[in-house]
């Protein structure tokens, strides 16, 4: 599905990632472990095109889109739920989900949104701003899911939320992975969520992988104090 | 949001309310007036186009003047040409519109924004103001048009019916045409923006970098923005031109620039009847103001913006359909004696 071969990507002058190589199947889930600043944000940023890679190559679906533009990108399938959302404010709920329709031709993807997301139902008319931060994360989970990508980037989907609306994305994702095939990198703090979902999981420090562990390994505390340190 | 903004019932009165305003001005007011009326409905639909470019789709442009001023050239000097006026009209449209699609897809595509954009579109348009003034000499001259420099194209042919250049437009019918084609932008644009297509432009303005990681090319949406916005000052520019006739550089100049944006920041951006309510504010104002001698009236005027952006930075629209809300959408509270009932 995704190929990465040695990506080197950074902010203006300032280089953070250092030859990143990973590959994912379809319907795959790999959870991304690091501290603060050691560029997982950073990796999903280039992998959608938000930032430029300055080395290296990323296939996705057999194609070349190192140098895809963000919104090519998107219709090619990859969806990206950043850190804060970003939903927008002034468009209700109804209007955000419709944003999301691009690679439908016309068909509406708010019943099936809200057939996975009920809690949406009586909130289409509400401005995103109105909703609480949890509500805000599972409409720009909607929002992503509605352009039917075949892999989604999670950027700490979990922060700030309360642990009812965690279950309810953790059980979501875990079933929209199985019938749909979706695969998701998921850059997560929040240990518990990752070994709920991941398949597998990669270390990154300082820009690399040094790392690969199974979800399992995250209960052994030796593993996780060498590699993470908490 | 949008939605309950640009419900349909507000569409249908607005609309009716335009007709209405259409028929009965003339009944009413003095010949000298609707003179005047003509002017400030001509000047609403450039203030339009703005209030689209600047409002809904986040673009800052200080140059809509160069695409009124196109098209009121292009008008000129193709029915100087042509003698009927049918295909003059269509390249008053298409002409400004090329224009702006050209200049737009060079700064959009280059990611040029915010102030860089303003500054490029008011350079551009004081360049054909000086273009357009150096074109004074006899060599000058588009088929049997004189472009005339400083002087401008005297004696514009009017708009005639289509393929009868014998019977042109009355005075009245201008003032009729002009309010019609004001009426029929606005509601055009309103549905516009209601469609998929206005819901795009609008979540550009919101978040530019989501709409994009989205699958949306911001680029395309915003060229095509900017497109529409430059076709309809074109427009409203071949309508000045019959009004008065006469066509100079002035329209390019800084002047000109400078007041539609005041229109806009005075009635309200992010709506399409603010730039149409701060136009006519305004040009009422100047007016009355030219007609005194006791104070300046650039200074009055610039007092009046400078007020405006301090106490009503929204402009008058949207503030008075905020306080409107607020009001409506007041929670109600039981008066005291009511309360002390409450067992």
């Amino acid at each position: 599905m995704i190929e990465v071969k040695n990506l080197h990507s950074g902010y203006g002058r300032i280089p953070i990632l250092h030859g990143i190589s990973f590959t994912m199947k379809q319907g795959e889930v790999v959870g991304i472990l690091g501290h603060n600043g050691m560029g997982k944000t950073t990796l999903l940023r280039t992998l959608v095109g938000q930032i430029k890679t300055t080395q290296g190559r990323i296939e996705f679906d057999g194609r070349d889109v190192t140098f895809a533009s963000p919104s090519e990108r998107a219709r090619a399938g990859i969806g990206y739920v950043p850190q804060g959302r970003d939903i927008f404010p002034l468009l209700s709920v109804m209007e955000n989900l419709k944003m999301g329709e691009i690679m439908r031709g016309g068909e509406s993807a708010v019943p099936e949104m809200l057939g996975h997301f009920p809690v949406l139902k009586d909130l289409l008319e509400r401005p995103g701003r109105g909703l609480s931060g949890g509500q805000q994360q599972i409409l720009a989970l909607a929002r992503c899911l509605a352009g039917r990508p075949k892999l989604i980037l999670l950027d700490e989907p979990t922060e700030g939320i309360q642990p009812s609306i965690v279950d309810l994305i953790a059980e979501k994702l875990g079933e929209l992975k199985v019938t749909l095939g979706l695969g998701i990198i998921l850059v997560e703090q929040d240990i518990r969520f990752i070994r709920q979902l991941a398949d597998r999981v990669l270390i990154i420090q300082k820009g690399a992988f040094v790392a690969e562990i199974s979800p399992d390994q995250l209960y052994d505390r030796e593993v996780v104090d060498a590699h993470l340190g908490i | 949001m949008i939605a309950h903004w640009q419900g349909n019932g507000g569409l249908v009165a607005a609309t009716a309310l335009g007709l209405v305003l259409l028929l009965a001005l003339p009944q009413v007011v003095d010949p000298v007036m609707m003179i005047e009326l003509t002017s400030y409905v001509i000047m609403a639909i450039l203030a339009l186009s703005l209030g689209l470019i600047w409002g809904y789709g986040g673009i800052l442009c200080f140059g809509q003047s160069a695409f009124f001023g196109i098209g009121a050239y292009a008008y000129a000097i193709a029915v100087i040409n042509f003698g009927d006026s049918t295909i003059p009209l269509l390249l008053s449209i298409i002409v400004p519109g090329l224009f702006a699609a050209l200049l737009g897809y060079f700064l959009f595509y280059a990611r040029i924004t915010d102030v860089y954009f303003g500054v490029i579109t008011l350079t551009v348009t004081l360049i054909l103001y000086k273009v357009m003034g150096a074109t004074s000499g006899s060599q000058y001259v588009i088929g049997t048009a004189a472009i005339g420099g400083y002087n401008g194209i005297p004696a514009v042919p009017p708009l005639n019916f289509p393929g009868r250049p014998d019977a042109a437009l009355s005075f009245d019918g201008l003032f009729y045409l002009s309010g019609l084609t004001l009426l029929a932008i606005y509601v055009g644009l309103r549905l516009m923006l209601k469609s998929r297509f206005g819901q795009v432009v609008v979540a550009i303005r919101e978040n530019e970098r989501r709409a994009e990681l989205l699958g949306y090319d911001a680029r395309f949406y915003k060229l095509a923005t900017f497109t529409i916005g430059g076709a309809i000052a074109g427009l409203a520019g071949c309508l000045f031109a019959n009004w008065g006739m006469f066509i100079s550089p002035d329209v390019f100049g800084l002047a000109q620039s400078a007041q539609v944006i005041i229109w806009v920041i005075v009635g309200g951006t992010g709506t399409l009847l603010g730039p149409i309510v701060g136009c006519f504010a305004i040009q009422w104002i100047a007016t009355k103001l030219g007609a005194q001698q006791v104070l300046n009236a650039n200074l009055v005027l610039g007092t009046i913006l400078i007020g405006f952006v301090l106490l009503v930075p929204k402009g008058v629209v949207p503030t008075i359909g905020d306080a409107f809300r607020r009001l409506k959408f007041r929670p109600y509270v039981a008066p005291l004696v009511e309360q002390r009932r409450v067992p």
